[in-house]
């Protein structure tokens, strides 16, 4: 019998070049998205992205309403981080009609994007846990970000679509009682936090993170990826720091940039752990700095038909990253040009070369390291599934469609 | 009450599909299964493949391109089955009613029984939408 077994037995069929397709409805992937890995054994030789499984045609839909209406449908471009939506689209706005805030509703707007960062990042370190097996820590990650979800839920009574922002300023103001609500949850959130922070520092969990999905720093500033995935490359790219918006400006002090040089899924998860650091320090800063005032200036309907034509563009920091606003408006209450560009695009890219080279188990755990969030990415490419074909409209085209129909 | 019914009320297990959404719902439907609101104490669980699944929770407003792929999973559910649709975009498709991409909302594709509105609703209102359905079909 032993004789059998040390024979080395040669393998004549080579199983080169399998196509195993992931998604767009998989159990790894929570969003739909598909990718057409290439694999040799388990080694990962090319991968395929395809996006546009959730593309619903806002940009184009956004030209058909007035302001006040784009506002709340920008908002549900994503439900994760609404905030940032609707911060990037008001503040195009407020250029292009000249607006100028007060104090308060700047720290107000800059307080939600805080709050919203932390929620977003629990939100993703559960995740992660979860894509390793680590089931305890994600439902613990999950009882943490309900804290917040309920101060959401205090401050403007939603607890997902916060509609805070509004023009010429935010639509809820706090009450002095809530202050030390705040500062309640944030130390229970900051102990926990620290926790967390220990857990993942663990063998086990380190040896599952560390090394899967690499992206060095020179693709990553080829592929110009942003927000956490860049941070995790060593790449030092924060809106917060570069271009301050809100009142950022007052805050730059009150927190650091986060740098990871790994470059890998440990790296991206260490650095939204820290991040959330970052942002209890600049809460509790603007708590503690927040000015008197009104929180918003007049009706706002009054203020959208004072808005006249132009353009501008807006960036901020969302929780994924860099998240750009170009708006057209046409001086009629309405749109032009509405254009989004949003952090997942440029960072699912970056899947590419991280996913080359490793094994088909670590698909999970690196598409979730760049913290992906498809209801975001998909406003640009039209599948026509009929007839097969990708590809990339422009709005002329777009509405030559709209009008065959 | 059947002893197959009887214990399809003790354990329904819930298939999530995202046909649009803008992930609002989703986490909502995830944050039911954390402990705060803990659907795993009843007997629900998240399952990876529609074939094990009693319960399809629909969210979004079925975009063009998912269209095929929520009918082929609406085919996999095994009978009887039950459908919830979770947040106003799997109702009637606003905010996003009158784009270019929609073909929803998924009660003009596939039989709907419960409907569970907000935008996105609580997670108590879900785990309500869920027993309610359960109780039409078997109850
Ligand atoms: S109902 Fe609201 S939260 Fe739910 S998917 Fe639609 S827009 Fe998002």
């Amino acid at each position: 019998m032993t004789e059998k077994f040390d024979e080395v037995k040669e393998v004549k069929v080579d199983y080169t070049r399998l196509r195993v397709p992931l998604g767009p409805v998989h159990p790894a992937l929570k969003e739909p998205i598909s990718l057409t890995v290439t694999v040799r054994r388990e080694e990962i030789l090319d991968v395929v992205i395809r996006l546009g499984h959730v593309h619903r045609g806002i940009e184009a839909l956004a030209e058909t309403r007035n302001l006040i209406q784009t506002l709340y449908l920008v908002e549900r471009i994503c439900g994760i981080c609404s905030h940032s939506h609707t911060t990037g689209f008001v503040q195009a706005l407020e250029e292009i009609g000249e607006i100028e805030l007060s104090d308060r509703s700047l720290h107000l707007r800059s307080l939600i994007f805080e709050l919203e960062r932390m929620q977003s990042h629990l939100f993703l370190i559960g995740i992660m846990a979860y894509e390793i097996g680590f089931d305890t820590l994600f439902m613990f990650t999950w009882y943490e970000r309900e804290k917040i979800l309920d101060l959401f839920e205090e401050i403007t009574g939603n607890r997902i679509h916060h509609s805070m922002n509004t023009l010429g300023g935010v639509r809820w103001d706090l009450s002095p009682s809530f202050v030390e609500k705040v500062n309640c949850s944030l130390n229970k959130i900051e102990k926990s936090a620290k926790y967390i922070q220990e857990v993942f520092q663990d063998k086990t969990v380190e040896k599952r993170l560390c090394g899967v999905g690499v992206l060095d720093y020179d693709e990553a500033r080829e592929l110009c990826v942003v927000g956490p995935t860049a941070r995790g490359s060593g790449v030092k790219v924060d809106i917060r720091k570069a271009y301050p918006y809100a009142a950022y400006s007052e805050l730059k002090d009150d927190f650091s940039v986060v740098l990871r040089n790994t470059a890998d899924a440990q790296a991206r998860t260490q650095v939204r752990i820290l991040e959330l650091f970052e942002s209890i320090n600049l809460i509790r800063a603007i708590l503690e700095k927040l000015p008197d005032g009104p929180i918003y200036k007049e009706s706002v309907i009054k203020l959208m038909k004072k808005i006249p034509e132009g353009e501008a563009t807006s960036l901020v920091e969302a929780p994924r990253g860099e998240l750009l606003y170009f708006v057209r408006t046409n001086g009629k209450e309405g749109l032009w040009r509405l254009n989004v560009r949003t952090p997942t695009i440029p960072n699912v890219l970056g899947l590419k070369p991280m996913l080359i080279g490793s094994e088909i188990a670590d698909i999970p755990v690196t598409v979730a390291s760049i913290d992906p969030c498809m209801a975001c990415a998909n406003r640009i490419t039209v599948v026509d599934q009929d007839k097969r074909e990708t590809i990339v409209t422009d709005l002329k085209n777009l509405r030559n469609r709209g009008k065959k129909q | 009450m059947k002893i197959a019914a009887r214990s399809r009320i003790k354990s329904p297990w819930l298939f999530h599909l995202n046909t649009g959404s803008c992930a609002g719902c989703d986490i909502e439907i995830v944050a039911t299964l954390t402990p705060r609101y803990d659907v795993e104490r009843l007997g629900c669980i998240l399952v990876g493949s529609p074939r094990h699944a009693d319960v399809l929770l629909v969210t979004g407003p079925v975009t063009r391109q998912m269209l095929p792929r929520f009918i082929r999973v609406y085919e996999q559910v095994p009978e009887p089955k039950v459908v919830v649709a979770v947040g106003v975009c799997a109702i009637s498709g606003s905010p996003f009613v009158g784009s270019q991409m929609i073909e929803g909302p998924p009660d003009k594709i596939v039989p709907v029984d419960v409907y569970v509105a907000g935008c996105p609703p609580r997670p108590e209102a879900i785990v309500n939408g869920i027993v309610t359905a359960l109780k039409k079909k078997f109850g």
